[in-house]
């Protein structure tokens, strides 16, 4: 606990370089992810290689990828962008499916009501298609936003800084307390971050969050 | 007018929806198309905004084919209620009513205001404008439904089964409401449904449709009861069992029955039988 309240200030800027590389990769594979989910959705042909090859990169070892990405795109290896980019990767390989998923379940009587209302292709998938398959968009973001923030640890190991630095730091200098705050303020992050996008959600998704057929709505 | 010329159907793997179908549906009534499942009706009615496309012939409104206008703003411009009313889930009754208005580039404001008259004309409580569609009843979403119809007051109002998912008591409700407002409103309206009970309280005009668009006959209400085209028509109407036909019987009560070809009691006569005289028994 002493070397807690000690560090306080090296908490605080790992916690903040933490969330410096989860939070644009989270918010990358989800912007990325609603495209190619809807070419995956849309054209048959593309289906399969869209969703197989984002499974694969899942497969990809997260210690390798964060080594060899820089040779690819001619980035530091210490760079954060590295872990960026290789998480943003990860999260495409959840994301891709579930926007292709949420798209393929909506109610194709809504969609047709909404074709026959007057409603243009754009402005229906973005005011009527897109919101409809947000509460499975947000169970993937959800899944998302957590996978990141622990996956973000592992690129102490190359020495980028994050709350994986504390593990690693902690472990050589046989710290415990440095260790176990690593563990905690991680565990902590993604509970918060989680809590706040289902706290989104009920914002954005107001009509997920009534109390169907109150009384006195009968016929 | 809507006039529906030579108009056909054809569907890649060789099902033919509609084989040559033509009618013209007079302004300001309301044409009813009712038949079995199979035989074209919804097809018909989708052609009017585009929803389908015809595979040869042509579909004019007030003379003009509509292949030649933009199916979106063609849709905009014309009302359509379906069944399970088809609201978007995610928006409030209010803003569903008043989506076309939106879409028309109509203030949100003056399109809120707008849609609040019009539940008060389809008879729903203001109070449930702030409610989403899943927290109302069936009946009062198919009422929403027809609010949003009507919306963008089109002249033209495609009713596809509409009130095919609610209860008949609701049912009965929802088709005298639609009379009242169609008498105030005098919409073109064309009305799909399988209940020929409802083609003969609604219809104007009646198209009965056999299997592919094949019309079997058309005509009023009363010209189809009473000289029915064939077998496929009297069998449709229920005539062939005598389900049409009443024979007036004296019940235990003194009051005269209405008894039909099954012997079931079909209805109270009201008034005297023509050449008969009721009270004085000789």
């Amino acid at each position: 606990m002493r070397w807690v309240v000690d560090n306080v200030d090296v908490l605080a800027s790992r916690t903040f370089a933490h969330l410096a590389i989860a939070l644009p990769a989270i918010a990358l594979s989800v912007l990325l992810a609603v495209p190619l989910g809807w070419l995956a959705e849309r054209f048959r042909w593309l289906r399969s290689p869209l969703l197989t090859g984002s499974g694969l990169l899942y497969a990809i070892p997260s210690l390798p990828l964060f080594v060899v990405l820089p040779l690819v795109i001619g980035t530091g290896v210490r760079d954060p962008l590295n872990i960026v980019i290789a998480l943003t990767l990860y999260g495409l390989a959840l994301m891709v499916p579930s926007v292709a998923d949420a798209l393929r379940t909506l109610d194709s009587r809504v969609l047709d009501s909404a074709n026959a209302l007057g409603y243009g292709p754009v402005r229906r998938f973005f005011t009527v298609d897109l919101p409809l398959a947000g509460p499975t968009l947000l169970a993937g973001v959800r899944v998302v936003s957590v996978s990141t923030i622990s996956l973000v640890t592992v690129g102490a190991v190359l020495g980028v800084p994050s709350l994986g630095l504390l593990f690693t730091d902690g472990f050589q200098r046989g710290i415990i307390a440095e260790v176990v705050a690593g563990i905690v303020l991680t565990v902590l992050l993604a509970l918060l971050l989680d809590r706040l996008l289902v706290l989104v959600g009920r914002v954005v998704l107001p009509w997920t969050h009534q109390p169907s057929r109150p009384a006195g709505a009968a016929a | 007018m809507i006039e529906f010329e030579n108009v056909a159907k054809h569907y890649p793997d060789g099902t033919v929806a509609v084989a040559d179908f033509s009618a013209r549906l007079p302004a300001h009534t309301t044409t009813v198309l009712v038949g079995s499942s199979g035989c074209g009706k919804t097809t018909l009615l989708r052609m009017v905004n585009r929803m389908v496309d015809p595979t040869s012939g042509r579909v004019l409104i007030d003379g003009e084919d509509v292949a030649a206008q933009d199916p979106v703003k063609l849709r905009r411009r014309i009302g359509y209620v379906m069944q399970h009313a088809g609201l978007l889930p995610h928006r409030k009754v209010i803003d569903n009513i008043a989506t076309v208005p939106m879409l028309n580039g109509v203030s949100r404001a003056d399109a809120h205001s707008r849609a609040l008259d019009l539940m008060d004309l389809v008879g729903l409580d203001p109070k449930l404008a702030k409610r989403y569609p899943s927290q109302l009843s069936g009946g009062q979403q198919q009422r929403v439904g027809v609010a949003r119809g009507l919306a963008s007051d089109p002249n033209i109002l495609l009713m596809d089964e509409p009130f095919g998912a609610v209860d008949p008591l609701v049912r009965r409700d929802l088709q005298q409401e639609l009379l009242r407002v169609q008498s105030e409103l005098g919409k073109t309206i064309v009305f799909v449904t399988h209940d020929i009970d409802e083609a003969l309280l609604l219809g104007d005009q009646i198209i009965i449709l056999a299997q592919g668009g094949e019309v079997a006959q058309r005509g009023t209400g009363t010209e189809i009861l009473t000289t029915p085209a064939d077998a496929f028509v009297s069998q449709f109407l229920g005539i062939d069992h005598g389900g049409r036909a009443l024979h007036p019987q004296s019940s235990s009560t003194g009051a005269t029955i209405l008894v039909d070809g099954y012997g079931r009691a079909a209805g109270i006569l009201s008034g005297a039988l023509p050449g008969h005289t009721t009270g004085t028994q000789p």
